[in-house]
């Protein structure tokens, strides 16, 4: 279904030396989900106290993924990575499965509306992305919605849709790592 | 970028096949996160033990963490201090002056009441902790406020614990796993605190916004003799937290009570402590079972 390896014509583009030197599959298909988890594992030791701080960091690392890279992730992904959010993010259990499922479907959609697409539709679609989800993600937490949990929320809205173009290069310069020439054979 | 030509189905029927599983299963898995979303929603403890030893792996890096957080709190101290040192020097005098005199007051308070004690046969209860942690690390993502901490069950730590810093109460225990807690915060906008006044009985009951800030809402209604700058201690009603222990400042006042700001703030503390539930019986008679409540014809009758 998807091309998870580099084909013939893109491997000169990747990494330099001699013409014996091929991607490692284990680096290629390991690189984009140890990112995800990591993103999910590192809000947890930022002490917010006042309101949500950080970004929702597995959940945009997913989604830059997903939007940067289409078809690399399988699209029943947002189950195993979503249970794996839900461990650490301290939302209820399931959130994140859902949410990040429903994502993925949607995105399939979207892709399939709109197969030519630039880096500004593609921050555009993630932004509203992110909006989205942090407002689903607030409303399912369990916590009695206060007008001043949707004003404190702004915020991390903000700087999760700002933060996307950064992601964006960190995502580019990872996959460049993925798909690096660094196995030897012969 | 547009999708890889791969992508595309065409024809092939295994293609199309591969696409339509695809979507089976991504929606199947979107509707098991629905079942389980509702599950956690209705019985909140069943997917305790899961996060809980997630938790578990995760607090021995949140020790490192928090250590270099009180590190960074200390140093961004030394620098503002540095600028008005002058200034600060003369203030704190005076202060340690009044509050040498301060001290005197309350150890004659203290022998008074040592002695009042003795007369009514009181033994002094000194609370015991029963262990002390960092907050390792919190829910900083989400909008409920929790927090958690590298003790747990295995140090003693059950539920319903309250947990205080130096200067105050910061929350109680939610979930404990063997070696990590989780601590639903002040802050939390399901948390509810029942406190009085320091200076008088005035009870009333702190509610987390989910703002950082807590509303104070009085028991009796009526004239509001809330101030600004009235400081909130525990109460000691409903049996968690001891009584006297300080919570928060008043900062605006409302028709019902008023706003008020944290007195230990979770991000500042290095070091809390996890103290005893202060009346077990009367936490366990206050659970009353489903089946124990009266029902609505009951009730009328």
């Amino acid at each position: 279904m998807i091309d998870r390896l580099a084909t013939p014509h893109q491997r000169r583009a990747y990494g330099r030396g001699g013409i014996n030197l091929v991607e490692s599959p284990w680096r290629a298909n390991t690189v984009p989900y140890i990112s995800i988890l990591l993103g999910s594992l590192l809000p947890i030791w930022v002490l917010a106290d006042v309101m949500p701080l950080a970004p929702p960091l597995g959940f945009l690392v997913f989604l830059t993924w997903r939007v940067m890279r289409p078809g690399l992730l399988p699209l029943w992904v947002g189950v195993p990575l979503g249970f794996f959010d839900d461990l650490f993010s301290g939302q209820p259990f399931g959130s994140a499965i859902f949410l990040w499922s429903l994502t993925m479907i949607a995105l399939e959609i979207i892709e399939t509306r709109f197969p030519w697409r630039g880096f500004w539709q593609d921050w555009f679609t993630a932004g509203l992305a992110i909006l989205l989800y942090i407002l689903a993600a607030m409303v399912i937490s369990g916590a009695s919605i206060t007008p001043f949990m949707l004003i404190m929320v702004l915020p991390q809205i903000l700087m999760s849709i700002l933060l996307y173009p950064l992601l964006a290069r960190m995502i580019a310069w990872l996959d460049r790592f993925r798909l690096s020439r660094s196995r030897r054979i012969g | 970028m547009a999708p890889a030509s791969s992508r595309r189905s065409g024809f092939s029927k295994k293609q199309q096949y591969s696409v339509f599983t695809g979507y089976l299963l991504a929606t199947i898995g979107a509707l098991v996160g629905l079942g389980l979303l509702a599950i956690s929603l209705w019985q909140p403890s069943v997917f305790q033990p899961l996060r809980g030893a997630a938790n578990d792996a995760a607090s021995p890096v949140g020790e490192t963490t928090a250590a270099v957080r009180a590190g960074g709190n200390n140093t961004w101290d030394t620098i503002s201090g540095f600028w008005n040192a002058g200034s600060q020097n003369a203030e704190l005098r005076r202060e340690v002056e009044l509050a040498r005199i301060r001290i005197a007051e309350a150890e004659a308070v203290e022998t008074e009441n040592r002695r009042l004690k003795a007369l009514l046969g009181l033994a002094n209860d000194e609370v015991e902790p029963i262990a002390w942690s960092r907050l390792v690390g919190s829910s900083s993502s989400s909008a409920r406020r929790f927090a958690y901490i590298g003790v747990g069950s295995s140090d003693g730590v059950e539920t319903g614990m309250p947990i205080h810093s130096e200067r105050g109460v910061i929350g109680r225990v939610l979930e404990t796993a063997r070696g990590s807690s989780r601590v639903l915060l002040l802050t939390d906008s399901e948390s509810v605190l029942p406190v009085r006044r320091a200076s008088d009985q005035t009870v009333a009951f702190a509610e987390g916004r989910g703002d950082g800030l807590l509303r104070i809402r009085l028991i009796n209604l009526g004239l509001n003799p809330l101030e600004i700058g009235d400081v909130f201690v525990t109460s000691g009603a409903g049996g968690y937290y001891r009584p006297g222990v300080a919570v928060a400042v008043l900062n605006e006042v409302t028709s019902d009570g008023g706003i008020a700001q944290l007195i230990a703030e979770p991000a500042a503390t290095n070091y809390v402590v996890v103290e005893p539930i202060f009346e077990p019986l009367a936490v366990e008679a206050s659970d009353v079972r489903e089946r124990d409540e009266l029902t609505d014809e009951e009730l009328q009758d």
